[in-house]
């Protein structure tokens, strides 16, 4: 039953070639095939947003795609957001300052829910807020502080956007 | 939580695809967004022996009018572009408003209108929407060719009228008539959940203000896009009135509904939304249809 299939996809910029038994979900193949488990598995059918990850830019649930439908796609997880604890993205400093965590398990599809948001709502609205982080959930901070940091991400974005403008 | 294993098939094109589906038909099944389909499979409810991935089909991805301004629209379209194509903001704003209602931004960025509508969930938003606005819809299989009106394409409880080795290929709305106005309500427990009830509606006025046309249709409240046709019946060649509309959504819950009792909500409870809704839908349809002399 169980042929291979070859994919070459491209993963935080980075072009893997693999083969993969189609039924392998490309969360599955992000985590336990390419070992980049920060994007989390949790309810696995497409409701708890922990496994968001971009797909060709748009925010997805890598737990109900196949890898195999990845192939020739690119793909965005959330280590491709900083290379290390000195440079954070700009939304994780967010993340961090107002306390957006606590366990920290909901975080990655948080913020790979919110990076392509915030590029198209660079000044949004609480209520824009509320309703873009609709699809994730998180048991531990009350989403309160996660609204907090989303506001605060977005001025540090534009605050850097105006210092690179200059 | 991992689905059975598969065989995994590409078609090239609409014709391969045709073809597998006719040869395999009671142990493939079609991959559109794969929203509903790889949860059913990661819960093993669905184990198809083969997939057949139509996601490199661009001949089922378009987004067109026809001579005479109605819409065309491939079943491979995706939610995400359904809800922010001009086009159809345009030519069938009732479809632009219902959009953001499925849930959540990371699911509309997959999931396509074709596997929204063939998997035909009783509490779904586009089935209902596309009986209201008097859709149609290409069915394809190796053999034949045919047109389903979408008010016979549902017929139970995720259960539609395709045929094995049928698939749906296109969707067709008329254009809006002129004096036309349209509205979509829903309740759910939280944004992005599935409704607990929700219409679409669209009431056509002819040049008199005179009702030539009444579409309630409710999601939630029974096996399928429920057409509340008592209640449509008790407007149409009508002068409509705020006491006309209060007393068809009325008929609409009581006579035209038998909402199911489950964990969700009671019936009884379904039906006091239904009335609620179903008032300002026709109320919203109105006042748009209005707007229009
Ligand atoms: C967390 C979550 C929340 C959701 N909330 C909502 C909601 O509020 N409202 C709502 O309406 N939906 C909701 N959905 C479902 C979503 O809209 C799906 O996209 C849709 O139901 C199925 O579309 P798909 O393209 O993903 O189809 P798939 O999952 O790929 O397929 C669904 C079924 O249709 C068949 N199929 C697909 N395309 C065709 C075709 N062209 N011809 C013949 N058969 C075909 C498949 O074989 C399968 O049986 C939700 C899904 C998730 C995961
Ligand atoms: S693990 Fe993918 S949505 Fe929950
Ligand atoms: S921080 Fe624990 S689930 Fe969100």
């Amino acid at each position: 039953m169980s042929n291979l299939f070859p994919i070459s996809v491209t993963v935080n910029g980075v072009l893997y070639q693999k083969e993969v038994e189609p039924r392998l979900l490309l969360s599955d193949f992000l985590r336990h095939t390419l070992g980049l488990t920060g994007t989390h598995v949790g309810c696995e059918h497409g409701v708890c947003g922990v496994c968001t990850i971009l797909f060709d830019d748009k925010p997805a649930r890598s737990c109900i795609m196949f890898a195999v439908q990845a192939n020739g796609h690119k793909i965005m997880t959330v280590e491709g957001l900083s290379n290390d604890m000195e440079h954070l993205h700009p939304l994780q400093e967010a993340f961090s300052e107002k306390h957006a965590l606590q366990c920290g398990f909901c975080t990655p599809g948080f913020l790979m829910t919110l990076i392509p948001f915030l590029k198209e709502n660079p000044d949004p609205t609480e209520e824009q807020i509320r309703e873009a982080i609709s699809g994730n959930l998180c048991r531990c901070t009350g989403y309160q502080n996660i609204i907090e940091a989303v506001k605060l991400a977005a001025s540090k974005l534009q605050a850097s956007k105006a210092t690179v403008a200059n | 939580m991992k689905p059975a294993p598969f065989e995994y098939v590409v078609p090239k094109n609409l014709n391969d695809c045709l073809n597998f589906l006719y040869q395999h038909s009671e142990t493939a099944k079609i991959l559109a967004g794969g929203q509903s389909l790889i949860p059913t499979m990661n819960f093993r409810m669905a184990q198809p022996e083969y997939l057949i991935d139509i996601n490199n089909l661009n001949e089922l991805s378009f987004i067109r009018t026809d001579k005479t301004g109605g819409l065309q629209m491939g079943a491979l379209i995706r939610h995400h572009q359904v809800e922010n194509d001009p086009l159809i903001a345009q030519k069938a704003p009732l479809l632009h408003e219902v959009m953001p209602w499925i849930g959540h931004v990371q699911i509309r960025s997959r999931g396509t209108i074709g596997g929204s509508l063939v998997h035909a969930d009783p509490a779904a938003e586009l089935p209902s929407a596309m009986v209201a606005l008097n859709a149609r819809f290409k069915v394809k299989s190796k053999k034949k060719e045919r047109w389903i009106p979408a008010e016979q394409f549902f017929v139970g409880l995720f259960a539609t009228a395709l045929e094995p080795g049928e698939m749906l290929v296109e969707i067709a709305i008329p254009a809006m008539p002129l004096h036309s106005g349209y509205s979509f309500q829903e309740y759910s427990r939280r944004k992005g959940d599935f409704a607990l009830v929700g219409v679409a509606c669209m009431l056509v006025l002819d040049k008199n203000k005179v009702c030539e046309q009444a579409r309630l249709v409710y999601m939630g409240v029974g096996e399928g896009p429920v057409l509340a046709a008592q209640a449509c019946q008790s407007l149409v060649g009508k002068t409509l009135t705020p006491d006309l509309l209060q007393q068809a959504a009325k008929i609409a819950s009581q006579n035209d509904l038998t909402p199911p009792n489950d964990m969700h909500a009671s019936s009884a409870y379904r039906r006091h939304l239904a009335e609620v809704l179903g008032h300002q839908s026709l109320s919203q349809s109105l006042e748009r249809a209005e707007k229009s002399f």
